[in-house]
């Protein structure tokens, strides 16, 4: 999740969405996971009203009274602290200049829960106590004799109370954090599914391609019937990219030749084009259409502004245990002053793509292409055996 | 109507330049293609010398695009009423420009892939247009309709508004001049260039005029030709010549700058 950049989050799932610091992800785990709060807290409180009652045969009504008291007040101090924790932690962070890091999940529900537990176990049974007399008009003895019996078991049964609640709904709070994780990633991962669609697909391409097509069926209907083979091996393989995790790089390069047929029709002899795929690297598994967008944008960015055209060159080479892909053109080149990190959608949908499958094992590089020729260089790097292993 | 009407086709896509010559030559058969081009630049040159009656001018081109070319041709079309501005029809695929500025502007245009039926329409129209064609009123919708296209949402390239410019960094080797943009009396296109002009001094920075107008405050500095953007409060006086551009005079500079057509309805008195 920490490579994911920063997408539109819907609000409808309130509890999924990034939030700014860990106070405002602390109150709004208060606020979605109050009723877990108050059927935890009133189930052991009814537990306890009922054991109290059992043994010595007093009032229910009373038990649950106090017991209830003492819970309220073991809550507040709990959340309080909780509140506290997190409030501590934006301070720290900020004063180190850090920027709120998301909890982990080992985290969620635990900051603050041990020191708060620790000082309402102290402050709870006495405040509880004088709430609970002030309730029903009775006297409590004082929690001060030790020996009492009523002292230990007051004290006894607020500990454990505290000890499973904060257990109980700290583990709750957790599960309900995992869930709400799944479904934001799966909605991520459906709507990166999508915008890869629309970005390949993309109408001006596709438009063009048809308006070509339909002047070629009059003029030179063998020519076009070829043209419409590659646009649907094309469409094909686009619409399969979003289902499959890989296909042999083979399969890749046939793909960017279709590609580049459909665009050699519509831009004529303004584009050259060249493959070259190692016999050894054939079958080397990538993620489908992953060179796709740096094609497309060597043609767009560099090419189709070149009055005169030129080439783009699709290579492959291994370098130990690293596979280099690498897209170059001879067009306009970089603009001047634009970032190496390159800015547009199809960049950063590669970027994202190299990031979820191998971490920063795997590179994208663009830079102005080293010879004489001019034009831009978009180099891929990724691991070659977890490639091949995948 | 006596001859035959000539027509410019630019379009960088080959098949699609014979495409639309072949469809035209099956509607219009006295329809005369004098020069077909495939980029921008050339579609403003060449229509520049060859005076043709119509241009299709596909808008996505190297070099220019074909809004940018027709505003060429219209700043630097000649004077004289022997050769009316030629007809412009602008041809887009699905998302280029909004269509809808084009709608809004009543200039022709043909979404690719052009289907007979659109192209018949669109030959009708032109026909009955080159019959009222040479009257300075007609003129003057032209240079309105290119104006609300060049101003409107359909010249911008989708980009978010960037940030307004204050101070322009002018390298000259390794020292960076830092002009203050309200110093600046001009900005002049040249080449890949544009000339920073103040009542002193005047600088080169690598950036295209294009690239720059998004960053300047619109109120102050006035475009006034496709190469000249001028800040308002230097000009002295505009004075409207015979060919419909107006001469500028500026306060502290000596030379004068000339507004094209295009623009010269920002200068009238109040």
């Amino acid at each position: 999740m920490a490579a994911m950049p920063s997408l539109p989050e819907p609000a409808t799932v309130l509890s999924a969405a990034p939030v700014a610091s860990a106070l405002a992800a602390t109150v709004q785990r208060l606020r979605t996971g109050l009723w877990r709060h108050v059927v935890v807290v009133g189930g052991i409180c009814l537990g306890i009203a009922a054991l109290l009652t059992a043994l010595d045969g007093g009032r229910f009504g009373v038990k649950l009274t106090y017991a209830v008291a003492i819970a309220f007040v073991c809550v507040l101090v709990v959340d309080a602290v909780r509140l506290f924790a997190a409030w501590a932690t934006d301070q720290l962070r900020s004063r180190r200049g850090l920027a709120h890091v998301q909890d982990s999940a080992a985290t969620i529900g635990w900051r603050g829960a041990l020191p708060g537990s620790l000082l309402s176990m102290l402050v709870g049974p006495p405040v509880g106590l004088w709430i609970g007399d002030q309730l029903t008009g009775y006297t409590s003895p004082s929690l001060l004799q030790w020996g009492t019996s009523a002292t230990r078991i007051t004290l006894t049964l607020s500990v454990i109370a505290t000890v499973v609640s904060v257990v109980v709904i700290s583990t709750l709070e957790r599960l309900h954090h995992a869930r709400a994780q799944a479904e934001a990633a799966q909605r991520l991962a459906a709507e990166n599914q999508l915008r890869l669609l629309q970005s390949q697909l993309e109408p001006h391409m596709l438009f063009n391609t048809l308006a070509n097509l339909r002047v070629l069926i009059g003029l030179d209907p063998p020519q076009a019937q070829a043209m419409l083979d590659r646009l649907i091996a094309f469409l094909r393989a686009t619409l399969n990219a979003s289902r499959s995790a890989s296909h042999p790089l083979v399969t890749e390069f046939e793909r960017l030749a279709d590609y580049l047929a459909l665009m050699g029709t519509r831009m004529g002899p303004r584009l050259q084009s060249r493959l070259d795929l190692p016999d050894g690297l054939r079958a080397v598994p990538v993620p489908p259409l992953l060179l796709q967008p740096l094609v497309e944008n060597a043609i767009k960015h560099g090419l189709e502004p070149h009055v005169q055209g030129g080439r783009v060159e699709v290579r492959a080479r291994a370098e130990g245990a690293t596979l280099v892909l690498s897209v170059r053109d001879t067009g306009v080149g970089l603009r001047q002053g634009a970032s190496p990190e390159g800015t547009g959608f199809g960049l950063m949908q590669v970027r994202e793509r190299l990031a979820t499958l191998h971490g920063s094992a795997a590179s994208l590089a663009l830079a102005p292409a080293s010879d004489g020729e001019g034009g831009t260089l978009a180099t891929i790097r990724l691991p070659l055996s977890r490639a091949a292993a995948a | 109507m006596n001859n035959p009407a000539r027509a410019l086709i630019a379009e960088d896509e080959p098949l699609l330049a014979a495409g639309l010559r072949a469809d035209l030559a099956a509607l219009w058969p006295a329809l005369n293609v004098v020069a077909s081009v495939g980029d921008g630049l050339q579609a403003s040159t060449q229509a520049l010398a060859l005076r043709p009656d119509i241009c299709f001018f596909d808008i996505r081109m190297p070099g220019y695009s074909g809004l940018e070319a027709a505003q060429a041709l219209a700043e630097d079309w000649p004077a004289d009423a022997t050769a009316p501005l030629p007809l412009l029809v602008f041809v887009t695929a699905y998302d280029d420009y909004a269509l809808q500025a084009f709608e809004a502007q009543a200039v022709d245009y043909l979404v690719k892939p052009v289907d007979r039926t659109r192209l018949a329409a669109c030959v009708a129209r032109l026909q009955a247009r080159l019959a009222q064609r040479g009257t300075p009123a007609a003129l003057e919708a032209t240079l309105a309709h290119l104006r609300g296209l060049l101003g409107g949402g359909a010249g911008g390239l989708g980009a978010a508004a960037p940030a307004r410019l204050e101070v322009i960094q002018a390298q000259v080797g390794n020292l960076v001049h830092l002009v203050p943009v309200d110093e600046v009396i001009y900005f002049e296109a040249a080449d890949k260039y544009v000339r920073v002009v103040t009542s002193a001094k005047e600088h080169l920075i690598r950036l295209s005029l294009r690239e720059l107008l998004p960053q300047l405050d619109s109120q102050r500095f006035w475009q006034v030709h496709r190469g000249t953007v001028v800040q308002a409060r230097c000009i002295a006086a505009a004075r409207r010549e015979e060919s419909g551009k107006v001469t500028l005079t500026l306060r502290s500079r000596a030379e004068t700058l000339t507004a094209s057509r295009l623009y010269a309805h920002l200068f009238k008195g109040m």
